[in-house]
């Protein structure tokens, strides 16, 4: 089949923990990348797929599987393709026009010919005039347009784009939104297939034809969507709603905790979620005009969140049994409806009473203090435990989780300089 | 609010724990060595010369011990120095003016050409004791350390961000209070990154500093520097080698003991936390803070010092409020006045010091030999670029490399070029070499290390992704260097190339001049002539030789590293 552009075929990928162990971050992905094809990869920080595109890239190799491109295995960085990086990656020595250079250089192509792609390059992104300028000199829109000018003079038959809008505000990521697809739609750019990772689920169904959904740790396409809708695409054209809320659904029903909020154990990686920010979607939720259950596209919207940022609150609020998610849709239990109507200090009250009930490494820590004759236990104690289930850093977030809800909470206090927990509140 | 129950009250299951033990060791180390080190402080100078220093390996321990002590005593001066004279300069407009500039040409001037000048000064202050002589020690370690700290803390205290400053006004703390809730602790990482530096720095100037000789006065403190000195004069090659171990030992103790630990409790004064970067850790600083002996033991001081840190009149308003400008006028007027007359009465010295014996062939000869020095300094530091910028490259990009490599190139700026002059004079004897080539690789020998590890820095801070793009454009060989490496190290290959040039001038002074036994070399340049001065105790043209050389490294630092420092920062920075 001559227009298979990437076939990956059982890739699993792990990183090397701390204590010599592996971190299995990919498993099990296959994906072939066909001509004429925008595939996105949606999932949340840390499913993995960013290092999937680095293994595309053949910037990393993959611990097993194989990555084959256009027929032949990829084992380095592969001539043909190229990518566009979130931070934008310019160099800030160079000027518009020799970071646009960089890649055709490195080409060996004749010097008339790289300055004749480098400025056909700048002026198809829109880029005309600021040759000479250094980054530093421009907008955030801007430098991404040179990190996507300089990926595609060199004619590269697969772009790799990793979130390239997720830098920029909402107004400016649109419009180069709208100027690649509009590119794209009429077969000016000299690409072939392009592979967009995001955690932005209207951004994935505005601009891919295959959406790949990941779930976290280890990473694993859960999931494909595809998106037949024509270009340009209305994100208020109910079918893109449709789509949209099909993802939420989706991504919701898969997320780890979310359907075992009963069963989270003394193992569970715990999301890092403020005790404010609790209060906050609470509050928000029990008023109008959501009256305690709410559409989680609509709520992110409302919240100026993205998904990837909900998901965790949501997954913790159904942890301390304040909500039930389900189906894209959450919804305060009556635990939580009561929370709304408390003052703070009542509030604090309820949150121990929660947290001792529902997440069992808080029990646990408090339990440990209290067996103790002294009432301290150093944070190593917990965190060498933790390690034995979770990655190092898994482990470090999860304890740092629980550290600040047990001080919300008063329900055990924690002293930094010394790593020691305690039962005592200097208060 | 409730009464706070210290820890080692309520806690009673166990009356010590091993932390205690640890620390208690540890403490008790310290104050054995203070102790020992400064015992002999007040003997008469002719008991020291009665017992010279001997090679006798035994005495390693006590010699370190005392070097050690001069170190850390004149860094304690330097801390104090920083904390006068650069916060004066940051909050003094006026002061500003002449305090910064000063500090640019102390900070040029040869110490090692010091320590003649200031040895009479200081004997004579305490005469006849080994005090004298210990003063005039730690005055050349001090004039090492001092000046990079200073600046450091100058520059901080003047990034301070405006909201904490505002802050600390809204809350009307008083100037004393502010300078140590918000100066100081926002100074403090960079503050003692750079004591680091000048503790490495000043091992170079131990050796000097610790066996004095002007005209026939010789002044020999037991010390590993006079160790040193005595077994280049026996030739005693395993001397050498002893010297050389402790001070290895020592360096790496007080690395563990004393900045580990500094580092890591100065971690949480840094402003901006960047996610991904290590914490530091120290085992020393783990041991203190578990401890509760150290603890209880701290809390009366920490309870002093924060009743000094208090207000003396809280409420009064008057007290905050700055002198009305017209007496502020009288003020700088005033200052204006000291300073000019000060100026006044060192040029009118400065001219009549020279002129009681300083012809204008003197200055000629000065000048011409500052020439034959400036060109080694450049010649040398243009060798060790070409060397040392690939190497620190290729180590920066490879992060195991360079946490092998980043403390022995550490190690190695610390080390006393004199040490290797057995070696060197050997070679130049035996295959009858021209000094004036072959002595010159000894000055750069210690500063080139600044260059490497600067480098390596710099390789090693290149962001991911950037180096990513460079994999994923397929940039290799020399466009790769042309383009990515050379660019991204430069601001940070200026920084260390500018403390070498520095460096090598001042060890001019000790590298053109080689002895071994008594064979004796000396190649032509400015830092031959001080020494030789300063060994005829000839004060006129020692003074005219550090003049001279303070010069050339003052106007090449202006026209020439300023600049470039100005337009690698300007460009090249990694924002």
């Amino acid at each position: 089949m001559s227009s298979l552009l990437l076939d990956i075929h059982g890739l699993r990928h792990t990183f090397p923990k701390a204590d010599g162990g592996d971190l299995l971050v990919l498993d099990g992905i296959e994906l072939e990348v066909t001509q004429g094809q925008i595939v996105g990869l949606l999932g949340r920080t840390g499913s993995g797929k960013s290092t999937l595109l680095r293994l595309i890239a053949g910037l990393a190799q993959p611990s097993d599987g194989s990555v084959t491109y256009l027929g032949q295995p990829v084992l380095g960085p592969a001539p043909g393709i190229a990518m566009v990086f979130q931070g934008f990656a310019l160099f800030p020595w160079l000027t518009v026009l020799e970071n646009v250079q960089l890649g055709l250089e490195a080409l060996g192509l004749p010097e008339p010919e790289i300055r004749k792609r480098a400025l056909a390059g700048i002026d198809l992104i829109g880029l005309d005039g600021y040759e000479s300028a250094y980054p530093r000199e421009l907008s955030g829109g801007m430098r991404q347009r040179v990190g996507f000018a300089r990926a595609l003079v060199v004619h590269p038959n697969i772009l790799l784009m990793d979130e390239p809008f997720s830098a920029l505000d909402v107004l400016t990521a649109e419009t180069l939104r709208t100027d690649f697809l509009e590119l794209w739609g009429d077969g000016k750019l000299p690409i072939k297939g392009v592979i967009l990772v995001t955690h932005n689920i209207e951004e994935a169904v505005l601009m891919c034809d295959r959406i790949l959904l990941f779930s976290n740790n280890p990473g694993r396409i859960i999931r494909e969507i595809g998106v037949d809708l024509p270009q340009p695409r209305n994100r208020l054209d109910p079918q893109f709603r449709e789509l949209v809320e099909k993802i939420y659904v989706a991504m919701t029903a898969r997320t780890p905790n979310a359907q075992a909020g009963r069963q989270t154990t003394i193992n569970t990686v715990l999301p890092r979620v403020s005790a404010n920010l609790f209060s906050g979607l609470i509050e928000t939720l029990a008023a109008e005009p959501y009256n305690g259950k709410a559409d989680l596209p609509v709520l992110a919207d409302e919240l100026h969140m993205e998904g990837d940022e909900l998901f965790p609150v949501a997954e913790a609020m159904q942890m301390f049994h304040f909500a039930e998610v389900e189906g894209g849709d959450i919804k305060l239990t009556d635990t939580g409806k009561q929370f709304a109507e408390l003052g703070t200090d009542d509030r604090k009250k309820l949150f121990q009473k929660q947290l001792l009930a529902y997440i069992p490494l808080a029990t646990h820590v408090r339990r440990v203090l209290q067996e103790r004759a002294n009432h301290v236990a150093p944070k190593s104690r917990f965190l060498d435990e933790l390690e034995d289930h979770m990655s190092t850093e898994d482990a470090e977030h999860t304890l740092r989780a629980v550290t600040a809800w047990g001080r919300y909470a008063e329900a055990f206090a924690y002293d930094d300089d010394t790593g020691m927990f305690s039962l005592e509140n200097p208060s | 609010m409730r009464e706070f129950v210290p820890i080692s009250v309520t806690g009673w299951d166990r009356l010590f724990s091993r932390w205690d033990i640890l620390a208690v060791l540890l403490i008790l180390g310290l104050l054995v060595f203070l102790g020992e080190a400064s015992r002999h402080l007040f003997e008469p100078l002719a008991d020291l010369q009665r017992t010279p220093p001997s090679l006798d390996p035994a005495n390693l321990p006590e010699y370190a011990a005392r070097t050690t002590l001069r170190m850390l005593v004149a860094m304690a001066l330097s801390l104090l120095f920083t904390f006068t004279y650069a916060t004066l300069a940051a909050k003094n407009k006026q002061a500003e003016r002449i305090l910064v500039p000063l500090l640019d040409i102390l900070q040029s001037v040869p110490i090692l050409g010091f320590i003649s000048v200031t040895v009479v000064f200081f004997m004579a202050l305490a005469p006849g004791r080994v005090l004298g002589a210990e003063f005039a020690a730690i005055f050349a370690i001090f004039t090492s350390q001092a000046w990079n700290m200073a600046f450091s803390f100058y520059q901080s205290l003047r990034t301070v961000p405006t909201e904490l400053i505002e802050a600390s006004r809204s809350f009307r703390l008083s100037p004393w209070m502010s300078f140590w809730r918000v100066d100081v602790p926002f100074a403090m990482p960079q503050l003692i990154w750079n004591m680091m530096m000048s503790m490495s720095g000043s091992w170079f100037f131990v050796v000097a500093s610790e066996a004095i000789s002007v005209g026939n006065t010789t002044v020999t403190l037991p010390g590993v520097g006079s160790y040193i000195a005595l077994a280049i004069e026996q030739q005693n090659l395993k001397a050498v080698g002893w010297a050389i171990g402790t001070m290895l030992v020592v360096i790496l103790v007080y690395d563990q003991v004393l900045f580990r630990p500094l580092v890591a409790w100065a971690d949480r004064f840094r402003f901006e936390q960047e996610p991904g970067v290590a914490v530091p850790h120290s085992w020393v600083l783990d041991i203190l803070r578990r401890s509760r002996i150290v603890d209880r033991t701290m809390r009366p001081f920490a309870a002093l010092w924060r009743r000094l840190l208090l207000p003396r009149h809280p409420d009064n308003v008057e007290a905050i409020k700055r002198a009305p400008r017209t007496r502020r006028g009288w003020i700088a007027f005033q200052l204006g006045l000291i300073v000019f007359a000060l100026t006044a009465v060192a040029s009118w010295r400065t001219l009549h010091f020279f002129t009681e014996s300083i012809t204008l062939t003197d200055v000629g000869t000065a000048l011409l030999l500052g020439l034959a020095t400036l060109i080694r300094v450049v010649v040398l530091i243009a060798l060790a670029t070409i060397v040392w910028v690939p190497i620190g490259v290729w180590v920066g990009t490879r992060p195991y490399a360079a946490i092998v490599v980043q403390p022995i190139a550490q190690f190695l700026a610390a080390f006393p070029a004199n040490v290797l002059f057995p070696i060197v004079v050997s070679g130049i004897v035996a295959w009858k070499l021209d000094p004036n080539i072959w002595l010159s690789p000894l000055m750069i020998l210690g500063t080139q290390w600044y260059i490497l590890f600067n480098v390596i820095a710099g390789a090693s801070a290149i962001p991911a992704e950037l180096r990513a793009v460079g994999a994923n454009l397929r940039v290799r060989g020399w466009l790769w260097w042309r383009r990515i490496a050379l660019p991204a190290v430069l601001p940070y290959y200026v920084t260390g190339a500018i403390t070498a040039s520095g460096g090598s001038w001042n060890a001019s002074i000790v590298a053109e001049v080689a002895s071994w036994g008594d064979q004796h070399l000396q190649a032509d340049g400015l830092g031959a002539y001080i020494a030789q001065q300063t060994d005829a105790g000839d004060f006129h043209r020692i003074v005219l030789g550090i003049a001279v050389m303070s010069l050339y490294v003052v106007v090449i630092n202006r026209l020439f590293w300023r600049p470039l420092y100005g337009y690698a920062e300007r460009k090249f920075r990694l924002d």
